[in-house]
Formats: C-alpha cells, structure tokens, sequence
C-alpha cells in the first residue's frame, strides 16, 4: 500500500527526514511513533500528497507522489489533531459539505454520524462539541468516502482517558473494515492496543520496526529505547 | 452537475452558511465603507465641486479597503482548524477552490456594495443608479475579488498574513482601482460614453487576465 525510499526532506538547512525506506501492506495498522521534531508529521504530509518530498520516490495506493496527488486523494482519508471542521457548521452540515466534495450520497452521511455516535448531536454546531467529540466527528468526515488508506496524525492529542478509548473503539472498528491505516503517536501502550505493527522514527529515519503479537511490556520499552539509540548513531 | 461545478457550488453555499451564522465578516466590511463614505462626507461638505469630483475614488476606497477585510477573514476561516488541508485534501480540481472562494468573496462585496450605493447616492447627491454605472462596480469587483482571493492564499500560512496582504494586493490591483475610479467618474459626471469605455475595457481587459491566471497557478500557490 505504502512504499517510500530513500526519501529527503529539507526545509532551507534543515533535513527533516534522511533517506527514509518505509513500507506498509495492505490492511496493516502501523503506529509511529517517536520524539518530537522526529519527522513524523512531515512524513504524513508527504504520505498524504499536502507536503513535497526534496527528493526520494513515494508510491502511496499505487499512485507516485507527488505527481499522481490528485489521483490518490480520493483513496484517502486523514485525520489531523486539528479536525479538519467548520465550527460553524452543524455536524450533519460538514459531513454534507465534504460529501459533495468527495461525490458521496447523502444517505451515508447518517451512517458514519451514527458509527461515531454524534447521531443525536447531528444538528449541534461543531464549535459547541467538546474535542473528544470533534474528533470523533474527524475520522467520520475522513471515512465518509470509505477510502482504503488512514492516515492519523496524533488523533488522542488533548483527549481526555474517556475521550480516548471512544476514539481508540471506532478506530478499531475503522480499521477491522480492511482498511490500511498509519497513525502518528506519542502514547506507546495505546499503539501497541491498537496497532498491528510498530514503527520508531527518529532522527528523520526510521530506527526500529516490532509486530504487536504477543508483545510483553519490557519488548515496548526495549524497542523504544534501542530505536531511539540506533536513531542517535 | 459536473464535479468542478458541485464543488464550486458546494464551497460558496458553506461560505454564505457560515457568514449568515456569523455575520463577522459582512458587519465589519459593512461598517467601515460606511464609516469611509461618512468621514469624506463631512470633510467634503463645504466644497461641492471638489465633492463631485472625488466622489468616485471616495466610494472605490471603500470599497477596497472593506473587501480587504473580507479578503484576510475568508482564507483566515479556512486556515483555522486546519480547514485548508481538509479543502486540499479532497480529489476537487483546485481551480475550483478557488472558483468557489472568489465567488463568495465577491457575492460578499456585492451586498456590501448594494447597500453602501443608496447611502452614498443620498450623502452625496449623486444618482448611482444608471446601468454603465453599475457594470462598472461590478467589473471592478470581479477583479479585485479575483486577485485578492489569489493573494489571500497564498499570504494565509504567513504569521503576518493581515499586514503582508494589503502589501502585495494594493500595488497588483493598482489598474483595476484607477480604472474603476475613473470609469465610475465619468458615469457620475455624465462624460460622453467615447471618454469612459477606455477604461471599462481596461476593467475587462483586466479582469479576463487576472481570473485566467489565478485558475492557472492557484494550485501552485497552494503547496507547501
């Protein structure tokens, strides 16, 4: 679904990413994670089309980036920290908007108001819906053309631990649809509940990789902290 | 419908929602015209000549620094909540964004405009309501929405987006404002058609050009 090599990224003097290789397969949920400043929001932008690479060959749902952006946005979804909303807008009139956007039937738009249980708050004004809420409302507006790649940028960022585990239930319901979902984190217990694959960024690199099966505790701090070491040399 | 008109169709009417709610832009534009066109008026009163002969660059001044306003506030709504990204993001030709954008820009500026007209016409004496008159506003219009919904975007992901766009609008817009001005004053002082049209089809000229080349680099501008 994903293949990425050798992928730079500079904004002026700084490298942000460093000869990146990075591969994803269909249907697999990849968690990345990584300190602050590592790449890992840079390296979404790019996955996503929004953001150019300096140099590098990034093939996302078979489509070259950045040259087949256009043809690759319909295949996919993203979710930010920021949700992507109109605070003006009820809930049912933004999942309307960007329906007309993506071609989707209105019919849908009950579906996927339902599926993040904003139903009843469908005729609320988003600005008026807590953060746990808008981004539940998020990923309803990112699935809301059943695209069959996720891309999650800090989705838990300033939720609160109920707020959370609602959110952590629909992606897993996102993802058991099939869909090929990378999602950016700092929280390394909640990846590994929810991912099925590891992946450390450091350094603009990526350092380390582990499978979520049968992961003990001590193999996450492990992973991390060897990835972080490895990043370092 | 086509896509490209869906989308179009779909950003203006998202726009129009979100001012009818808010009524933050239009109040603001709304204000400061009228303000423009009163403090000219009192400072006018004495001199009826010089009243009639600036009364076009008065309303056009206006008009311009009011649509500024509309200009900074309608890409400032989409960069809020990382809505442009959410607009980038959908498999929407970008022309259409921008389709979609300057339209709303402009049908704001036209509201403006349409009641800022009648008390302009009765502060000042002028009767505004002639059809040449008219085209003119609107030509006028259509280029500065054209080059400002431009502009707007691509100042938008700038810290110092409200300073740096009346900076780079005021001088590229230059043409459209002394055609408007001119063309505006000879309908309100009667000059024969032979002496206006000049600068209505500099206007035309003008906006054919710059609405052509904002479709064209409006992706562009757009990435990072």
């Amino acid at each position: 679904m994903i293949t990425v090599k050798k992928l730079v990224k500079r904004f002026g003097p700084i490298t942000v990413l460093r000869e990146l290789d990075f591969d994803v397969n269909s249907g697999e949920f990849v968690a990345l994670l990584g300190p602050n400043g590592a790449g890992k929001t840079t390296l979404l932008r790019i996955l996503s089309s929004l953001m150019r690479p300096t140099s590098g060959t990034v093939q996302v749902a078979s489509c070259n980036l950045p040259s087949q952006g256009a043809s690759l946005r319909a295949k996919l979804g993203i979710v930010s920290h920021q949700p992507l909303l109109y605070g003006d807008l009820t809930a049912a009139e933004n999942l309307e908007f960007f329906s007309k956007l993506y071609s989707v039937k209105t019919k849908r738009i009950a579906e996927i108001l339902d599926l993040v249980g904003l139903y009843p708050r469908r005729d609320d004004l988003v600005r008026t819906f807590s953060r746990g809420m808008q981004q539940r409302l998020a990923i309803g507006r990112a699935i809301l053309h059943d695209p069959s790649l996720l891309l999650l940028d800090e989705p838990h960022t300033g939720l609160d631990q109920a707020a959370g585990e609602i959110l952590d239930r629909i992606l897993q319901d996102v993802a058991l649809e099939g869909r090929t979902v990378v999602m950016t984190s700092h929280d390394l217990v909640r990846s590994a509940g929810l991912a099925s694959r590891l992946v450390l960024l450091s350094k603009g690199k990526i350092s380390n990789s582990l499978s979520t099966v049968d992961l003990e505790p001590a193999d996450l701090i492990d992973f991390y902290k060897t990835g972080l070491e490895g990043g370092r040399s | 419908m086509s896509a490209f008109l869906r989308s179009t169709a779909a950003i203006i009417w998202k726009d129009i929602k979100t001012e009818w709610r808010t009524r933050e832009n239009l109040s603001a534009m709304l204000v400061f015209s009228l303000l423009v066109i009163l403090i000219f008026n009192f400072a006018l009163e004495l001199d009826l000549r010089a009243r009639e002969s600036l009364a076009g660059g008065v309303l056009w001044a206006a008009f311009i620094f009011a649509g500024t306003i509309g200009l900074n506030r309608s890409m400032a709504v989409e960069k809020d909540r990382g809505c442009l990204d959410g607009l980038l993001l959908a498999p929407v030709d970008r022309s259409a964004i921008f389709v979609g954008k300057a339209v709303g820009n402009l049908l704001f500026m036209l509201v403006v405009e349409a009641i800022v007209l009648p008390v302009f016409s009765f502060l000042y004496g002028i009767s505004v309501f002639q059809p040449g008159f008219l085209a003119v506003v609107l030509l006028g219009s259509i280029g500065y929405s054209a080059v400002g919904t431009l502009l707007a975007a691509m100042v938008v992901q700038t810290r110092t987006r409200d300073i740096l766009l009346p900076i780079l609008l005021f001088p590229l817009t230059l043409p459209v404002v002394i055609s408007a001005v001119k063309a505006s004053q000879g309908f309100i002082q009667a000059l024969p058609l032979g002496d206006v049209s000049v600068w209505v089809n500099i206007l035309i000229a003008y906006d054919l050009i710059f609405l052509a080349v904002a479709i064209m680099v409006f992706d562009y501008i757009l990435e990072e």
